[in-house]
């Protein structure tokens, strides 16, 4: 596989795979700021949605695209993931506004929050990006796609953690009309592309009764510009592997049968999505993050509030939330590695470390 | 006959009404097998039995199980009436049917679900007014779909789970539905436990 940036790793950005030998593992900085999403003791699906602006400094809350110690070795993974299966990444003839919408949310809010790693300077439609951690130096016209070497919000998402999709608003709906999606918890952009609300949402159990659905997307239709909101999601990962992909299950599959006690702390991931939408300017239309954070649950434990929660959520999960999210069959196993961090004390609200 | 009683799904999944006569300058009819009885049934309703036939362009083949009821289809006596002898020789025609058509064109999918799905893609690519189309199932529930590994298409599946007629994995068979591949989506039953694949049930007919 050819690359085409030249990534400079410094002090900062971790040499690392996401396949194959799977040497990710969070530093003890990335464990204190992983985004645990339990607030509480127990889990079920709700419209839980709150404003998208600057939390704890250090936090995943602090910018608006958070850029963490694994940037550089996701970008490599995901252009392997495009190198194999190009359908990972689609666009709708009609998205290509909103995808320079998006390249320049993400170059403005980079710029502005990392100036040591991203600039951007602007004349006019002359822009001139530099992205340092890739090695990218690169000047082109704004709107003018044939100065790009992909899409713009290819371009773009080639540079940034996390997936996106880009949403149209028609007929009092969202179709989910344009994404880059390469590190999804098992749902196919291929399959789901075109889809409004409603459809791609079709196989979540529980939520469509709880009017979760209705009430969210009423919600999001009123999504105004220069106002984002997020969300957590969550689901489970054997390995650290970001590109659970429905399209490659036959491979990845088996690994699901392969945990025991002894090697469930280090195989066994729990996976947050950090979700957030933005309403963009010109084409109206919204743009939805999905950073996924990987923790494995012998890292997640050394937070003892984490492993008390984590141990309670997963016992007293629903049983088709459990089958859904594909982690019925090591539930039971999940559970009793986890029975050995639950002391039985309380636990205070809320999903910081600290207090306990 | 009356329309096919699905059982409830989830929201992806198509749901399909009974076909009424709407006014309209033209009247395309796109259906195959028992459609053309829900055919019979609107032309039954229509006010002006005559005024819409002189206006209507039927498309028909035989279903995927063999019925073939074209000798009803063609003594109808519409404007133009045409058999292919599968829905994918149908195609072609009907693309043209389509990008020809015009405001004020309704149009009446019947029959089964991967003639209903492939005539609507071709439609909505057009970008003609949903609201013109109407939709009702006879007949054959047989499944079109695809592989969402190889991304190769089954049709008239009638066993869950299956075998790819393209990569040959064993598949079982969703109900989630893209309108956009028309078709339903099919996934590897033993990826996780490879060899483990449960006796074939045959759940569409
Ligand atoms: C417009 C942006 C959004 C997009 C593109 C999106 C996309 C998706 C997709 C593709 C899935 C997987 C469905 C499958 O199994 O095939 C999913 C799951 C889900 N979504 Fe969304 N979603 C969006 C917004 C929301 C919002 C605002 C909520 C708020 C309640 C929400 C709640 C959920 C829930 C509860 C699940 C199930 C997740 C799980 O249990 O792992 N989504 N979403």
């Amino acid at each position: 596989m050819s690359l085409d940036f030249k990534p400079e790793l410094g002090d900062f950005f971790k040499d690392e795979t996401f396949r194959d030998d799977f040497t990710f593992k969070n530093s003890p900085a990335a464990i204190a700021r992983f985004p645990f999403p339990f607030d509480r003791d127990d889990y079920m699906y709700s419209v839980n949605m709150e404003p998208h602006i600057s939390g704890r400094p250090g936090s995943v809350f602090e910018k608006t695209f958070d850029v963490d110690e694994h940037y550089v070795s996701e970008m490599i993974d995901r252009a392997k993931v495009l190198a194999e299966d190009p359908l990972r990444c689609q666009s709708l003839p009609h998205m290509t506004l909103a995808g320079w919408d998006l390249l320049e949310l993400i170059m403005d809010s980079n710029a502005r929050d990392y100036p040591q790693w991203f600039s951007l300077h602007k004349n006019g439609n002359q822009w001139h990006w530099i992205n340092r951690p890739l090695g990218i130096d690169h000047k082109f016209t704004f709107l003018d796609e044939s100065t790009l070497p992909y899409g713009p919000m290819e371009y773009i998402t080639r540079q940034t953690q996390g997936d996106f999709s880009l949403q149209d608003e028609r007929d009092g709906n969202l179709w989910m009309d344009a994404g880059m999606i390469t590190t999804q918890a098992d749902w196919s952009l291929d399959f789901d592309v075109g889809m409004n609300f409603m459809e791609w949402h079709a196989p979540v159990p529980l939520a469509h009764e709880k009017q979760v659905f209705d009430r969210a997307l009423k919600f999001l239709l009123k999504l105004q510009n220069g106002s984002p909101v997020r969300r957590f999601n969550w689901t489970m990962t054997v390995n650290p592997l970001l590109d659970t992909a429905p399209e490659t299950y036959p491979k990845w599959g088996p690994t699901k049968a392969s945990l025991t006690q002894d090697n469930l702390g280090s195989k066994q991931h729990l996976r947050v999505e950090l979700q957030a939408l933005f309403r963009l300017p010109r084409s109206n239309a919204i743009a939805f993050s999905i950073r996924a954070y990987l923790g494995k649950f012998e890292e997640l434990v050394t937070m003892p509030k984490w492993g008390r929660r984590l141990h309670r959520v997963l016992r007293d999960i629903h049983p088709d939330i459990a089958a859904y999210k594909g982690f019925a069959r090591n539930q039971p196993a999940m559970v009793e590695w986890l029975a050995k961090y639950d002391d039985g004390k309380p636990t205070s609200p809320g999903w910081w470390p600290t207090p306990e | 006959m009356s329309k096919t009683i699905f059982p409830p799904s989830i929201k992806s999944r198509p749901v399909y009404a009974t076909l009424e006569p709407r006014p309209g300058n033209a009247h395309v009819v796109i259906a195959d097998g028992e459609g053309a009885e829900a055919l019979a049934d609107l032309l039954a309703k229509a006010p002006d039995r005559a005024a819409m036939l002189a206006q209507m362009h039927i498309l028909y083949a035989p279903g995927p199980t063999g019925t073939d009821q074209w000798a009803a289809v063609q003594t109808l006596g519409a404007a133009q009436s045409y058999r292919a002898p599968t829905i994918a020789a149908m195609l072609p025609r009907l693309t043209k049917v389509v990008s020809e058509a015009h405001m004020g064109t309704q149009f009446y999918l019947t029959g089964t679900e991967g003639l209903i799905g492939q005539a609507e893609r071709e439609i909505m690519m057009t970008g003609l007014p949903f609201a013109a189309i109407q939709k009702e199932h006879r007949g054959s529930t047989l499944r079109r779909v695809q592989c969402v590994h190889c991304k190769g298409i089954t049709e008239n599946v009638a066993l869950d789970p299956f075998v790819c007629s393209h990569c040959g994995l064993s598949l079982y068979v969703r109900d989630h539905y893209s309108r956009r591949i028309a078709a339903f989506q099919g996934v590897n039953i033993d990826a996780e436990d490879p060899g483990l694949v449960p006796a074939a049930v045959e759940r569409f007919k």
